[in-house]
C-alpha cells in the first residue's frame, strides 16, 4: 500500500524534473487520444516534432509564437508570486494589442512609433489588471473572479470598436485600419517573421527574474504572497505591493498585444489572442512562477501549438488536440506539484 | 497496575538522514495518565503520530491488549481506540459542535442521526464535567473550547487511548484545572492517557508515570513524579542541570516607552480604555492577565499596526505620529510576536529572508532598489552561529524549524539592531526548559544594556521570575501595577479579577 506523507524541504532538481515529469504524462495522456483518431502514435508526435522544431524557420515560427506566451508567462509568474490571481492576462493582453494599434497607425518615424506604441499597450495592459487590483484591495473582492470577467469586457469593447469606428469601410470586414509600414517591428532573420519583439520576449525573462530575485520589490512581492501578516507587521505596506504586482503585470500582459500588432498582425481583428493569455497560466505554472522557466515552458506550448496544425495536416487528427494538450498539461503538473508538498511511501508492515 | 492497553515496542523513524525516533518503548495501563517529556524536537510528536497511523515506522511494534496491530491511517488508529488531540485543531469552523462529532460517523439510513448524537454529547458531557453547546459554530468557539471539542470527539469514537499534544499550551491558566479534572476522571473510568507538556509543575501535578525522550531515545522513566522534583526531570530531559537565571537590581534610567491614555475603538477582541505605562530603560515590565482583556490590541498599537483613537505614545522621547510598523521599528522598537509562524516569519520562504525582513529597505540589506544577498545571508549565517539556531543553513525553509529555533531566530532577528524598547508576547510558550532558560538571559542581557522590556504574558511564575514591574490589565484597562518585590500569585490574581488595586 502507498500512502502521502508530508515533506519538510523540497529537492532542488525537482524544479527541472517535475515538468518534464509533467510534459511526459501529458504526452502518455493524449496518445490514447491519437490512437483513438486512427493514427500513429510516434509519428503523429514525430510529425509535431518536425513541424515546429525541425528545422530553422519551423523553430523561428516556433518562437513567434511563444513569444507572447512568454510575456502572458511572465504576468502571471510575477502576479502568482504576490497571490494577486490575475486570471485577466487575456484581456490585459486585447487592450495592448488595441493601444498599440492606435499609436502605430499615427505617421511618424519608426522608431519612436515603435517606442510609443509599447508604451501605450503596457499603459494599457497595466491599467485594466488595476481594475481587479483595486477592487481588491479597498473592497475585498475576489480578484480570480473579477480578473476572469474583466476578459469577456474587454474582449467585447474590441469587438465594438472593430465592427464599429475601425470597421474597414471598403471591405467591411471587422478588422482594424493597418498600423504604418514603418512601425512594423524590424524582421531580424530575411525570409522568416522572426521579430524584434521576440527578442523583447527573451530579454523580458532574465530582466523579470532579476526583479523577482535580486531587488526590494522582488522580495516584498515573495514576501506579501506567503505571508501577508507577517509582511504588513514587518513594515510592508501590502496594499502597495500588490497594486504595483498588479501595474507590472498587466504592462507584460499587455506587452504580448503589442508584440501581435507590431511582429505579426500589423492590425487589430477579434482573433488576434488564440487565448495567449490563458495559455500563460499554463506556462506560468509548468515554470513554477520561475521567470527564467517561462521560457522553455512558453516555448513547449508554441511548439505543440504549430505542430498540431501540422499533424492535423497530415494525419487527420484534429488541430484542437493542442488545447487538449494544453489543458492536460496544467492538470499534471498541478498534481506533479504534489509532490513538493508530499512524498510517497510505501507503507512497510508492522507487527 | 493491570495489562498495558497499549505497547510500542522497539520504534524507530527516521526522516533522511535525522533518527526522531530510535528503539523507542512506550506502555500506558488502563487508567493511568502518562506523561511524555522531552526537549524540543525531541522527538515526541513524532512518536504520538506513528501511534496514530500519520507516519508508518522504520521498525517496531504496537500491540494494542497485547495484540499486534497495524495502524497505517488515524481511521485505524480510531478504530483501534486511538484519539488524538494535536496542537493544531482538526475542526470545521463553519459546522456547528454536533456536526462536527457527527463527521464521519455513520447515521440511520444515510441521515445524520441528531437525536442519538445530542444524547451522547450530553452522557460525555455530564460525565467529564465537559460542557459545549451542541448548536453553536465552531468559529464561535474560544480555543479551550474548540479543544474541549476536540477531546470530545474522540471519546465519540469510543477511544480508550487519548493523545494530548502540548494541550496546555494553548490554555489561560484558569482552563487548566479544568481540563486536568476532566481528564483525571476520565482515567477514573479506565481510559489510557498520553500527555505531553513542557510545563513540569503540570505533569507533576497530573501525570501517575512518565517517560522522557532525549534525542528520540528513551532517556529515562519516572515513576513518581508528584514526589519527584522539576529540577531532576529536567537534567532527564536535557543531560545536565538547568539553573534559572538571576535577575540582579537594576538602575531603571528614562522612560524609553509611554503611553498617555490611549483608548482603541472596538475592532476585534477587546479594547483599550485609558491606558498609560511607561517602561524606563534596563527595565523588564510585564503586562499580566487572563487572555482576551485587551492584551492583543495593546500589542497591536505598540508594533504599530493599530492606530489608538486616543492618547499619545512615545518611543525613546519621540511621539509616534502615523503608527505603522515601519515608524515605529525606525525610532527603536522591536517585536517578538505571539504568532510566530503567523505574524512573525514566513515559513515558506528561507529562513534568512525572515530574518531581515523588517529591515530589507534599510542599507544594510539593500541599496537604491537592489538586494544585497552575501550581506542577507552573511547577516543569517552570523546569527545561525551566535544563537545556535539548529538548522542546515541560512537556505532552509523557515517552516522546517522547530518551535524553540524559529523563537531563536526571532530573537536574533530582533536584538542584532539594539533596539531601545522590546515587546514580546508569550516568549516561551511551546519551549523547553533550556530554550526558554536561554531566552530569559537574553532578556536580562538586553536589560543590562539599557533596553527596557514589555513581556506580555499568561505564565504568572514567568512573570515573576523575570520582570521589575508588573501591571495587570483587566477589560481593557490597566488594573493596577506592582514591584516585583511585593507581587505574589495571589495579589497578581487578585487584580486580575478586577478587584480594584493601588500600585
Ligand atoms: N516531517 C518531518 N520531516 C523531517 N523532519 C521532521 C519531520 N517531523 C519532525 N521532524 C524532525 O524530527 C525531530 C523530532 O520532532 P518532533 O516534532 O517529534 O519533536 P517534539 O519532541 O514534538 O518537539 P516539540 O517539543 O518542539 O514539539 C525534530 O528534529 C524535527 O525537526
Ligand atoms: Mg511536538
Amino acid at each position: 500500500m502507498f500512502r502521502l506523507e508530508v515533506r519538510t524541504s523540497t529537492p532542488a532538481w525537482f524544479n527541472l524534473a517535475l515538468p518534464l515529469l509533467a510534459i511526459a504524462a501529458t504526452l502518455i495522456l493524449c496518445s490514447g487520444l491519437i490512437a483513438l483518431a486512427g493514427a500513429g502514435v510516434l509519428e503523429s508526435y514525430g510529425v509535431m516534432f518536425t513541424a515546429s522544431l525541425g528545422d530553422s524557420y519551423a523553430i523561428t515560427e516556433t518562437l513567434v509564437r511563444a513569444a507572447p506566451m512568454i510575456f502572458t508567462g511572465l504576468a502571471v509568474a510575477v502576479a502568482f508570486r504576490a497571490k494577486f490571481w490575475n486570471i485577466g492576462a487575456e484581456g490585459q493582453l486585447l487592450a495592448g494589442a488595441v493601444a498599440s494599434c492606435f499609436v502605430g497607425a499615427i505617421p511618424m518615424p519608426g522608431p519612436l512609433a515603435m517606442l510609443l506604441m509599447a508604451l501605450a499597450g503596457a499603459a494599457a495592459g497595466a491599467a485594466v489588471a488595476l481594475v481587479p487590483a483595486t477592487l481588491r484591495v479597498k473592497f475585498k473582492v475576489d480578484d480570480v473572479v473579477s480578473s476572469l470577467l474583466l476578459n469577456s469586457v474587454i474582449y467585447y469593447a474590441l469587438m465594438a470598436l472593430i465592427e464599429g469606428p475601425w470597421k474597414d469601410s471598403f471591405s467591411g470586414y471587422p478588422i482594424s485600419p493597418p498600423i504604418e509600414d514603418s512601425a512594423n517591428f524590424p524582421v531580424l532573420i530575411e525570409g522568416t517573421r522572426l521579430h524584434l519583439g521576440v527578442v523583447a520576449a527573451l530579454v523580458a525573462a532574465p530582466l523579470i527574474w532579476f526583479l523577482i530575485v535580486r531587488t526590494t520589490l522582488g522580495f516584498r512581492i515573495r514576501v506579501t504572497g506567503e505571508n501577508p501578516e507577517a509582511a504588513r507587521y514587518g513594515g510592508i505596506h501590502v496594499e502597495r505591493v500588490l497594486i504595483s504586482t498588479a501595474l507590472l503585470s498587466g504592462a507584460l500582459a499587455g506587452l504580448a498585444g503589442v508584440g501581435e500588432v507590431g511582429g505579426v498582425h500589423f492590425q487589430v481583428m477579434s482573433d488576434i489572442s488564440p487565448g495567449y493569455g490563458y495559455s500563460g497560466i499554463v506556462v506560468a505554472m509548468l515554470a513554477r512562477l520561475n521567470p527564467l522557466g517561462v521560457v522553455p515552458a512558453a516555448i513547449f506550448l508554441a511548439a505543440v501549438m504549430t505542430g498540431a496544425e501540422a499533424m492535423s495536416r497530415a494525419t487527420g487528427v484534429p488541430a484542437f488536440l493542442s488545447d487538449v494538450i494544453q489543458g492536460t498539461a496544467l492538470l499534471a503538473m498541478l498534481v506533479a506539484l504534489l509532490f513538493t508538498a508530499y512524498r510517497i511511501r510505501r507503507v512497510g508492515a508492522i507487527g | 497496575m493491570s495489562a498495558p492497553l497499549i505497547e510500542m515496542r522497539g520504534i524507530t523513524k527516521t526522516f533522511g538522514a535525522l533518527k526522531a525516533n530510535e528503539a523507542v518503548d512506550l506502555s500506558v495501563a488502563p487508567g493511568e495518565i502518562l506523561g511524555l517529556l522531552g526537549e524540543n524536537g525531541a522527538g515526541k510528536t513524532t512518536l504520538m503520530n506513528v501511534l496514530f497511523g500519520a507516519y508508518a515506522p522504520d521498525a517496531g511494534e504496537i500491540l494494542i491488549q497485547g495484540r499486534p496491530v497495524r495502524i497505517t491511517s488515524s481511521a485505524d488508529a480510531l478504530a483501534a481506540g486511538i484519539g488524538m488531540v494535536h496542537q493544531h485543531f482538526h475542526l470545521a469552523p463553519r459546522l456547528t459542535v454536533l456536526e462536527n462529532l457527527l463527521i464521519g460517523i455513520p447515521g440511520k439510513s444515510g441521515r445524520i442521526d441528531r437525536t442519538g448524537g445530542l444524547a451522547r454529547l450530553a452522557e460525555i458531557s455530564s460525565q467529564h464535567g465537559l460542557t459545549l453547546d451542541p448548536d453553536l459554530p465552531v468559529s464561535a468557539l474560544s480555543v479551550g473550547e474548540q479543544q474541549r471539542l476536540e477531546i470530545v470527539k474522540a471519546l465519540f469514537r469510543g477511544a480508550r487511548l487519548l493523545i494530548l499534544d502540548e494541550p496546555t499550551a494553548v490554555l489561560a491558566p484558569s482552563e487548566v484545572e479544568g481540563l486536568f479534572s476532566a481528564l483525571r476522571s476520565m482515567a477514573a473510568q479506565g481510559l489510557g492517557i498520553i500527555f505531553i507538556s513542557h510545563k513540569l509543575n503540570e505533569v507533576r501535578a497530573l501525570t501517575h508515570r512518565c517517560t522522557v525522550l532525549r534525542h528520540g531515545r528513551v532517556a529515562g522513566r519516572v515513576d513518581d513524579p508528584a514526589n519527584t522534583t522539576s529540577a531532576a526531570m529536567a537534567q532527564l530531559m536535557c543531560g545536565h542541570e538547568i539553573v534559572p537565571p538571576a535577575r540582579g537590581p537594576s538602575v531603571p534610567g528614562a522612560g524609553v516607552l509611554t503611553l498617555d491614555g490611549i483608548s482603541t475603538s472596538r475592532h476585534s477582541g477587546t479594547a483599550l480604555r485609558d491606558v498609560s505605562l511607561a517602561v524606563r530603560a534596563g527595565e523588564i515590565l510585564g503586562i499580566a492577565g487572563v487572555s482576551g482583556n485587551g492584551q492583543r490590541a495593546l500589542a497591536e498599537v505598540i508594533s504599530g499596526v493599530r492606530a489608538p483613537d486616543a492618547g499619545r505614545m512615545t518611543i525613546a522621547g519621540q511621539t509616534v505620529s502615523r503608527f505603522s510598523p515601519r515608524e515605529v521599528q525606525a525610532l527603536g522598537l522591536g517585536r517578538i510576536p505571539e504568532d510566530r509562524m503567523t505574524t512573525g516569519l514566513v515559513t515558506n520562504l528561507p529562513l534568512a529572508d525572515s530574518m531581515v525582513l523588517p529591515r530589507i529597505g534599510t542599507s544594510a540589506f539593500s541599496a537604491r532598489g537592489l538586494l544585497k544577498p552575501d550581506a542577507i545571508r552573511a547577516f543569517a549565517e552570523e546569527q545561525i552561529k551566535a544563537y545556535d539556531i539548529r538548522c542546515p543553513g541560512p537556505m532552509t525553509r523557515a517552516g522546517a524549524l522547530s518551535g524553540g529555533n524559529l523563537q531563536k531566530a526571532l530573537l536574533a532577528r530582533e536584538l542584532a539592531f539594539d533596539p531601545k524598547v522590546l515587546i514580546v508576547s508569550q516568549p516561551t510558550r511551546g519551549l523547553d526548559i533550556g530554550a526558554a532558560r536561554f531566552i530569559h538571559e537574553k532578556f536580562l542581557d538586553m536589560r543590562a544594556k539599557g533596553c527596557g522590556i514589555i513581556v506580555i504574558g499568561e505564565d504568572m511564575e514567568e512573570l515573576l521570575v523575570l520582570c521589575d514591574r508588573i501591571a495587570v490589565m483587566y477589560e481593557g484597562r490597566i488594573a493596577g501595577t506592582l514591584d516585583s518585590a511585593d507581587a505574589t500569585v495571589a495579589r497578581l490574581g487578585l487584580l486580575m479579577t478586577g478587584a480594584e488595586g493601588h500600585g
